[in-house]
C-alpha cells in the first residue's frame, strides 16, 4: 500500500489535513480532546479545510450527514477516543441505516497503550464494526494516508454509508511517507453499478405489459445523484405511469408533478398505498420494502410482479419477492432503461386511463385532510403556511423523528433532490437541529429550516450554540405540543390511552433559550397570527427557535397500523376514539 | 428456536415461514486482515444467523487471503441472505454455497472432513478396547502412556460424533475438534 520512495515525508496529522484537502473536503465537523490534538494542531496551522467546533460529537455526526445529504458529497466529522467515539455511534449507525457517506476520523490512545484500559480508551472498532459500510485502526503511519483515501473510497462508492478511521495519537506524531489519492481500490471491493442488460430488457417488456403500473422510488435514486432523478422524470413522462416515494426519496419526482401519489407507507396517502396494493406491476427503484413501507408483508401487494432496482445485492429478496431484480446504480440502470424504453416500447397511455380513474377515486378521499382551527394552530396547518411562504426561496428542510416529521413529509412539497433531509432508517430524535448546521454551513445563503419537535429538539439543543458561533441562521420550526407526540399516539392505539411518561411537564421557555444562545425567540400562539410570525422567522439573520404552540391532541393520520395491510388503513375521518383503540390487534401489537 | 421468532430481517416477519431450514455449507475467501473474522461473526450474531461450525485459516500467504469454512442452518430464503450480507463486508472477496454448488454439479453434498483430538485415559480391559475401536476408526494414536491415549481421527462430522459417543464409556477425558473443512468435488476451484 505505501510507496516510501514516490511520497513526502510529514507527520501523521499533516497527513490527515492533507488527506482531507486531497479527496476535496472543505468542511469538518468535530470536538478536540487529547487522543486528536495533533490533529488540531494542524488544522489551526492552514485554512484549506474549516473546522466547525460543535457542543457534542453527535451534533458533528447529524451535521455531517446534513451536509452530506444536501451536497451529495461526503460529511466529514472528526472526535477524540473513548466518549468521543462512542458518541459517534448514534450518527453512524442513522448513516448506515440511511445510506449517507460520512467519514469519521477518531483520536485513540497511543499503539503502546492500546488494550490496557488507558484514560479514554475503548474499543472504538470493535463498537463501531456493527454500524459502519467498514472501519479502520492505522498502527502504521505509512499506511496513513491510503488508509483514509480508500476510506473516502468505500464511503461515497456503492451504497454510500459511514467509515471509521481510528489513529492512535502516537501515529499521528510519527513521521512517513505520504501517498495522494490514486485509483487502485482493493479487489474485494468491487460494487456492480452496470445493471444486466437482459434484465433491464424484461423489465421493459414487464412495464409494456402493465394494466395498473406504479414506480416506487426512494433514497437510492437521492443517493445517486441529480442525474438519477432526472431520468426518474423522464421515466415518469414516457411512461405516464404514477410514482409514489418513500420518506427518503421525496424530492427525487417533483410533488407538484402530474403523476404524483404522494408518500406511501404506514403515514402515507391512501392513493399512494392502495394503488400499491392494487397494482399489478411494481417498478421499485432505489428502496428496499423497509417494514415501514410494505405494512404486512403476507398482504403486500399480493397481485404484481415486481422490478426492483438496487445498487446493494441483499437488498433483493430481503423482504419481499422480487420478479425482476436489477442489481445496479439506479441513475445508470434509468439511463439503460429510459433508452430501452424509447426504442422499443410504445406508450399505450389510453390503456392507463381505468387505472388513473381508480386513482382518482382514492385520491378524492383526501386523506390529508384535517378539521381546521380557528382558536388553536393545526400542526397541518402550521406545515401548509411554513410551506406557502417558503416554497419560493432556496429552501432546505430538515427534521426532527415523530409526529411534526410525517405532517412535515405529508404537507411540504418537494420540487427537487437533497432538499429533504431527515431520519427514515434509524429514526433518530435529535437529528434535525445538528442537520440543519451542516446544511447552512453548505449552504450559507440558503434558508435552512428544522421541522422540530418540542421533545426531539431537547436532544440537541446544545447545537444552537454552534450555530451562533458560525452565523448560521438556521430556523428551528417547533410544533409544540407539549407531548411526545407518536409515542402518545401508540400509546393511545397499543395500551389503553395509558399515557406513560410521553407528557413533558417542564417546557423549557423556547423564546428566552434562543435568546440565552445569542439567537432569537419566536412564540405564536394563534393561526391568525402564524403568516407574520413565520415571516419574522424568515427575515431574521439569526438562529431562531420558533415555539409554534400547536393543537395538543391532534394525531397523525392516515396510519396503517402494525400487522396491518395497504388496503387497511386508518383514515382521518374514520379515527374515532374507539376505532383508534381497537385499531391493532394483539399480534400487530408486538410490532414496532 | 419457535416458528415466529425465526429472521427474517424485517419485524413484520409474523407471515409465516413455508420454507424448511437447510443446512449448509459456505466457503468464504477473505483478505487475512485484523478483525475480519469478527465481521463475519458479528454479521451472524446480530442478524440472528447461525453457526454451526466455523474454521479458518490463510491459505494464501502471499496474497493474504484466508479461507473461512461456515456450517450454517437456515430456509433457503435466509440462505441467500447470508450469502448477500457475507458478500457486502468490504475484504471478503468471494462466498460459495458449496451446498448448492455441489447440487448444480450434480452430487449430493460437497466433501466435509474433520479433525479431532480425543483424550482417553483408562487401564485394563478399557484400555485394550479403547486401542481396538481407534483401530477400526482408523484413529492413530499421537500421545500415549500407560494410563491414557491421545486419538487423531479424521474423517465426516458424523463419524467423529460415533467415535466420540462410543469412548465416553471407555474413559473419555477431553475433546477437540477443529471444524469443518470443505470442498466441492471436481477439477474446478471455488
Amino acid at each position: 500500500m505505501s510507496n516510501g520512495q514516490n511520497g513526502r515525508e510529514m507527520t501523521g496529522a499533516e497527513m490527515v489535513v492533507q488527506a482531507l484537502r486531497d479527496n476535496g473536503v472543505k468542511h469538518v465537523f468535530g470536538y478536540p480532546g487529547g487522543a486528536v490534538l495533533p490533529i488540531y494542531d494542524e488544522i489551526f496551522q492552514q485554512d484549506e479545510v474549516e473546522h466547525i467546533l460543535v457542543r457534542h460529537e453527535q451534533g458533528a455526526g447529524h451535521a455531517a450527514e446534513g451536509y452530506a445529504r444536501s451536497t451529495g458529497r461526503a460529511g466529514v466529522m472528526l472526535v477524540t477516543s473513548g466518549p468521543g467515539a462512542t458518541n459517534a455511534v448514534t450518527p453512524l449507525q442513522d448513516a448506515l441505516m440511511d445510506s449517507i457517506p460520512l467519514v469519521c476520523l477518531t483520536g485513540q490512545v497511543p499503539t503502546s497503550l492500546i488494550g490496557s484500559d488507558a484514560f479514554q480508551e475503548c474499543d472504538t472498532v470493535g463498537i463501531t464494526r456493527p454500524c459502519t459500510k467498514h472501519n479502520w485502526l492505522v498502527k502504521d503511519v505509512n499506511e496513513l494516508a491510503a488508509t483514509i483515501h480508500e476510506a473516502f473510497h468505500v464511503a461515497t462508492t456503492g451504497r454510500p454509508g459511514p467509515v471509521v478511521v481510528d489513529i492512535p495519537k502516537d501515529v499521528q506524531f510519527a513521521k512517513g511517507f505520504y501517498v495522494p489519492p490514486q485509483i487502485a481500490p482493493r479487489t474485494s471491493y468491487q460494487p456492480k453499478v452496470q445493471g444486466d442488460l437482459e434484465k433491464v430488457k424484461a423489465a421493459v417488456e414487464l412495464m409494456t405489459t402493465a394494466k395498473k403500473p406504479i414506480i416506487y422510488s426512494g433514497g437510492g435514486v437521492i443517493n445517486s445523484g441529480p442525474e438519477a432523478s432526472h431520468l426518474l422524470r423522464e421515466l415518469v413522462d414516457l411512461t405516464g405511469f404514477p410514482i409514489t416515494s418513500t420518506l427518503m426519496g421525496l424530492g427525487a419526482y417533483p410533488a407538484s408533478g402530474k403523476n404524483w401519489l404522494g408518500m406511501l407507507g404506514m403515514h402515507g396517502t391512501y392513493e399512494a398505498n392502495m394503488a400499491m396494493h392494487d397494482c399489478d406491476v411494481m417498478i421499485c427503484i432505489g428502496a428496499r420494502f423497509d417494514d415501514r413501507i410494505t405494512g404486512r408483508l403476507n398482504a403486500f401487494s399480493p397481485n404484481s410482479k415486481k422490478i426492483h432496482i438496487d445498487i446493494d445485492p441483499s437488498s433483493i429478496n430481503k423482504n419481499v419477492h422480487t420478479e425482476v431484480p436489477i442489481i445496479g446504480d439506479v441513475g445508470r440502470v434509468l439511463e439503460d432503461l429510459v433508452r430501452l424504453w424509447r426504442a422499443t416500447a410504445k406508450t399505450d397511455k389510453k390503456a392507463l386511463y381505468p387505472w388513473w380513474e381508480q386513482i382518482a377515486k382514492w385520491r378524492a378521499r383526501d386523506s390529508l385532510a384535517f378539521k381546521m382551527n380557528n382558536d388553536v394552530i393545526m400542526p397541518q396547518y402550521a406545515i401548509q403556511r411554513l410551506y406557502e411562504l417558503t416554497k419560493d426561496k432556496d429552501t432546505y428542510i430538515t427534521t426532527e423523528v415523530g409526529q411534526h416529521q410525517m405532517w412535515a413529509a405529508q404537507h411540504y412539497h418537494f420540487e427537487k433532490p437533497n432538499r429533504w433531509m431527515t431520519s427514515g432508517g434509524l429514526g433518530t430524535m435529535g437529528y434535525g437541529l445538528p442537520a440543519a448546521l451542516g446544511v447552512q454551513i453548505a449552504h450559507p445563503d440558503a434558508l435552512v429550516i428544522d421541522i422540530a419537535g418540542d421533545a426531539s429538539v431537547q436532544m440537541t439543543m446544545q447545537e444552537m450554540s454552534a450555530a451562533v458561533q458560525y452565523d448560521a441562521p438556521i430556523k428551528i420550526f417547533i410544533l409544540n405540543n407539549q407531548y411526545m407526540g407518536m409515542v402518545r399516539q401508540w400509546q393511545q392505539l397499543l395500551h389503553g390511552n395509558r399515557l406513560s411518561h410521553s407528557y413533558t411537564e417542564a417546557m423549557p421557555d423556547f423564546v428566552k433559550l434562543a435568546e440565552a444562545y445569542g439567537g432569537h425567540g419566536i412564540r405564536c400562539e394563534k393561526p391568525d397570527e402564524l403568516d407574520d410570525a413565520i415571516k419574522e422567522m424568515i427575515s431574521v439573520r439569526k438562529p431562531v427557535l420558533f415555539d409554534c404552540r400547536v393543537a395538543t391532541l391532534a394525531n397523525c393520520f392516515p396510519m396503517i397500523p402494525s400487522g396491518k395491510a395497504h388496503n387497511e388503513m386508518l383514515l382521518p375521518d374514520e379515527a374515532t376514539d374507539e376505532a383508534v383503540a381497537n385499531a391493532i390487534d394483539a399480534k400487530g401489537r408486538e410490532l414496532v | 428456536m419457535a416458528q415466529h421468532l425465526q429472521p427474517t430481517g424485517s419485524a413484520y416477519f409474523i407471515a409465516k415461514e413455508t420454507e424448511k431450514p437447510e443446512t449448509h455449507t459456505l466457503s468464504v475467501l477473505v483478505d487475512n486482515e485484523p478483525g475480519v473474522l469478527a465481521r463475519v461473526i458479528g454479521l451472524f450474531s446480530g442478524r440472528g444467523y447461525n453457526i454451526e461450525s466455523l474454521t479458518v485459516s490463510e491459505t494464501e500467504h502471499e496474497k493474504h487471503l484466508s479461507r473461512i469454512t461456515i456450517v450454517t442452518r437456515g430456509t433457503p430464503h435466509v440462505m441467500e441472505q447470508i450469502k448477500n450480507q457475507l458478500e457486502r463486508i468490504v475484504p471478503v472477496h468471494r462466498v460459495v454455497d458449496l451446498s448448492v454448488r455441489s447440487h448444480e454439479l450434480g452430487q449430493e453434498r460437497p466433501l466435509e472432513r474433520e479433525l479431532a483430538l480425543v483424550k482417553v485415559a483408562g487401564t485394563g480391559e478399557a484400555r485394550v478396547e479403547a486401542l481396538r475401536l481407534a483401530d477400526a476408526f482408523r484413529a492413530s494414536v499421537i500421545d500415549a502412556n500407560t494410563e491414557h491415549f491421545i486419538f487423531e481421527i479424521t474423517g465426516k462430522g458424523s463419524k467423529l460424533d460415533q467415535f466420540i459417543a462410543i469412548m465416553k464409556p471407555l474413559g473419555l477425558v477431553e475433546i477437540c475438534r477443529t471444524g469443518v473443512a470443505a470442498m466441492n468435488r471436481g477439477p474446478q476451484g471455488m
